[in-house]
């Protein structure tokens, strides 16, 4: 008896420390927001460009993290080479379009020199994948669980390292694409047109690949594959070719990832991918893993937390330079999530899963 | 733990142990022969006939600041050509180690130098941090560097401690470049109010904040003084919070990657559309064209005067065009450049040769040596080192950039230099 009431005394006094912590956070967030909100240094059009770089933002996170919730949804991994797969898109897009901006294409046919990149980064981003997946994770496939994961940071190093040694460590820049100079008027609002675009070629990627997963055949046995293997296979689904086209659609969205990423941002270098790769994960984990609405939600509340959490209350607190702390928003988020659900935003549903 | 392995293991462990008793006790007292004794407090490192004066330059050499690394270890190289490759009969051997401009990188890049008993002498390193991380490992293995970059005011500072005894620089201190700088937005463009962003680094806090309290000594307002991380890309949210205290001019004297990342975006941000914008010696390179695009045109850097070089500077440029072809990639090879030569003439004072050409090196003497550079004739200025470890000829001009195209990069073009020499 007696181990047993202090058994229940440490359960007690552990659940009274996180929901302790539970409020601390909120406080500390509601303080700062009202402090922040009560110095009024900010316009609410301030405030409407927070948000709206976030989403962009966001969004980017959100393509990247479908591909490492699909992957952990098939076999169970992380993929920790998917944020250097994004890389390789890039710099892909980059040869392409700038051999276009030189010819004068892009100038003259703006739409077609924002497809026609785009469609060449998710080719050469499926393409590495899909050698990756091969050489690195297809013959560790019944390994223990670590082995692949090493293996998928090794694959990291050797993707991050052979464009530097193939590139140089230099910096290059994406071609601007002149038409998306500018603002549009949306509901009264000026947004810059990059944004837009960003932000809508993100939404339209992921409607696509949602509909992929959920009404096509290859989707329905992806699906199949993730409940349970041995019975998808029993049931004459080859897991093999599906395991690849997971990996392939994951790497397309992250190579078109790669791309928007380069007009909002223009630099591209060989480590571009290493810590959108790590938000990216965040996302997904933050989001659910495994579940692909999930890390649509995760990625842009990743985004705009990020875009907005510095000066809404991180400056109230009265933290000096609070853009600094940017990242530890992002990883402040991850534990949380990890602490009180662990199954994330859309969790999910653990109870069904073999895991 | 399986009884095998751990036998094997214990074997090897005391094996391990009595190698090590056996091996060198501290620095390595290379045994004198008939004629030379080496009478050096910390060591003396010996080069038999036919092995190379080994030399090491440690910096940035890889990522988006590689510019800066690539463009001192040029200077170095230039040097070193100018000497016929030779010194004391000897080929001049030089290696490089990456620091990645970070102290953890230094800190590698030094212990690895540091473990090296070949080393007479080290050029570098590129960013104070690398310095910050790694200086403590070379003071203490006897060795002396000279960096060409770095440019925080505290790493030659009067109090800067005993870590610092190997640390000269031939590189102004931002004491000096933060209040040019801050002179050249008060007086010169007339602007009152000023913002600052730093990444965090050593080099950038420092001349931020010197930058700042110079601005509100001569009358002016610090509107915001913000920071990013280093890998930052997303510059809108930080830029929104500084278009909301309404600066005149924005001041980040950061580094290649988020220098690019601020100058493209900055424009896009509602009330920037055109604030004056600076940076200084830490993207003065034709990269920062490359990541920031059309809207640098217009911004100001700041960087040593080359035209305030009393040395051959023409002459240097030259010989750099001859090896190289194009434009210098970054600000400071010339100041490589004589900090190699001063480690070069430190070298042939000190060094003992024997009657069949072995070369001994007493290390301390060399940094005494460097130490007492005095009036010497480089290209930066004539040089004369303080106690402190500052060389340097601090004249700082800023430069405007007047076409972004990055192929047009040569401030040394005297035609149409880009960018151009705007103050003083």
């Amino acid at each position: 008896m007696r181990t047993n009431l202090s058994e229940r005394l440490l359960d007690l006094a552990v659940s009274v420390f996180m929901w302790g912590f539970r409020v601390l956070i909120v406080a500390v967030i509601l303080i700062g927001t009202i402090s922040t909100i009560q110095a009024g240094k900010y316009t609410s059009e301030q405030w409407i460009d927070f948000v709206v770089q976030g989403i962009s933002q966001g969004s980017l996170y959100a393509m990247i993290a479908l591909g490492y919730t699909m992957v952990y949804g098939i076999l169970r991994m992380i993929n920790f080479a998917h944020g250097d797969i994004f890389m390789t898109g890039a710099f892909g897009a980059y040869f392409l379009a700038t051999w276009l901006n030189n010819t004068g294409f892009i100038d003259s046919n703006p739409l077609l020199g924002l497809l026609i990149p785009i469609l060449f980064a998710m080719l050469v981003a499926a393409g590495i994948a899909m050698l990756v997946e091969r050489i690195a994770y297809r013959p560790l496939r019944n390994a223990p669980r670590l082995v692949p994961l090493i293996s998928a940071i090794g694959a990291s190093f050797f993707l991050e390292y052979a464009f530097r040694g193939f590139f140089g460590p230099g910096v290059y820049a994406y071609p601007p694409i002149n038409a998306l100079d500018g603002e549009w008027q949306i509901f009264g609002i000026g947004i810059q047109k990059v944004q837009v675009v960003v932000a809508v070629s993100a939404a339209i990627m992921m409607a696509i690949l949602y509909s992929i997963v959920m009404f096509t055949k290859v989707g329905k046995a992806m699906r199949a594959v993730s409940e349970n293997k041995d019975t998808a296979a029993l049931m004459g689904i080859n897991v093999n070719s599906i395991i690849v086209s997971t990996f392939a659609i994951g790497a397309a969205m992250a190579g078109a990832a790669g791309v928007l990423n380069s007009l909002l941002f223009r630099q591209i270098n060989f480590m571009i991918g290493f810590v959108p790769g790590i938000k990216a994960f965040t996302a997904a984990v933050l989001g659910g893993i495994g579940n692909i609405p999930g890390a649509m939600v995760g990625g842009l509340v990743l985004g705009i937390f990020e875009s907005i959490g510095p000066s809404l209350f991180l400056e109230g607190l009265g933290i000096p330079r609070p853009y600094q702390l940017k990242d530890a928003i992002a990883y402040t988020m991850l534990v949380m999530i990890l602490l009180f659900r662990p199954s994330g935003i859309l969790g999910e549903r653990l109870s069904t899963k073999k895991a | 733990m399986n009884k095998r392995l751990f036998a094997v293991l214990s074997v090897l462990v005391l094996a391990s142990m009595m190698l090590a008793a056996c091996g060198p006790k501290g620095p390595v007292e290379t045994a004198a022969p008939a004629g030379y004794e080496c009478a050096d407090e910390f060591r003396c490192v010996k080069i038999a006939p036919g092995e190379p004066i080994h030399i090491a330059y440690w910096g940035v050499l890889s990522g988006a600041d590689s510019s800066l690394g690539e463009d001192s270890k040029r200077g170095v190289e230039v040097a070193i050509d100018d000497k016929g490759g030779k010194l004391l009969g000897h080929d001049i051997l030089l290696t490089t180690e990456d620091a990645g401009c970070t102290p953890e990188g230094g800190a590698t890049a030094a212990a690895k130098l540091a473990s090296d008993t070949s080393l007479v002498g080290l050029i570098g390193s590129s960013c104070s941090d690398e310095t910050v991380g790694g200086i403590a490992a070379i003071s203490n293995a006897g060795l002396t560097t000279i960096s060409p970059s770095n440019t925080r005011p505290a790493l030659s500072a009067p109090d800067r401690g005993p870590d610092y005894a190997g640390y000269l620089r031939t590189a102004h201190s931002d004491a000096f470049q933060g209040k040019a700088v801050a002179e050249f937005a008060y007086n010169f463009l007339k602007v009152t109010k000023a913002a600052t962003i730093h990444d965090g680094s050593a080099y950038a806090q420092a001349l931020q904040q010197v930058f700042a309290d110079e601005f509100a000594k001569l009358g002016g307002t610090i509107v915001a003084q913000e920071a990013v991380a280093k890998d930052a890309t997303d510059m809108k949210p930080v830029l929104t919070t500084i278009a909301a205290a309404g600066p005149e001019f924005i001041y980040y004297p950061v580094f290649v990657a988020v220098g690019g990342y601020v100058t493209a975006q900055v424009r896009d941000v509602p009330g920037l559309e055109s604030v004056y914008l600076a940076g200084s010696d830490g993207i003065f390179t034709a990269d920062l064209l490359k990541g920031g695009g059309e809207n640098t045109k217009g911004m100001y850097l700041s960087s040593p005067d080359f035209s305030a070089f009393t040395g051959d500077y023409a002459g240097f440029i030259a010989k750099h065009e001859a090896k190289y072809g194009g434009s210098t990639l970054s600000t400071f090879h010339a100041h490589a450049y004589d900090a190699a030569n001063i480690l070069f003439a430190a070298l042939e004072k000190v060094a003992h040769v024997d009657d069949d050409g072995t070369v001994w090196v007493p290390l301390k003497a060399l940094r005494d040596a460097i130490y007492a550079t005095k009036d010497f004739a480089g290209i930066t200025g004539n040089l004369s080192c303080s106690a402190s470890g500052d060389c340097g000829a601090p004249v700082i001009a800023v430069y405007e950039i007047v076409n972004a195209d990055p192929a047009s990069w040569n401030p040394a073009d005297a035609a149409n230099p880009n960018p151009k020499k705007v103050w003083p």
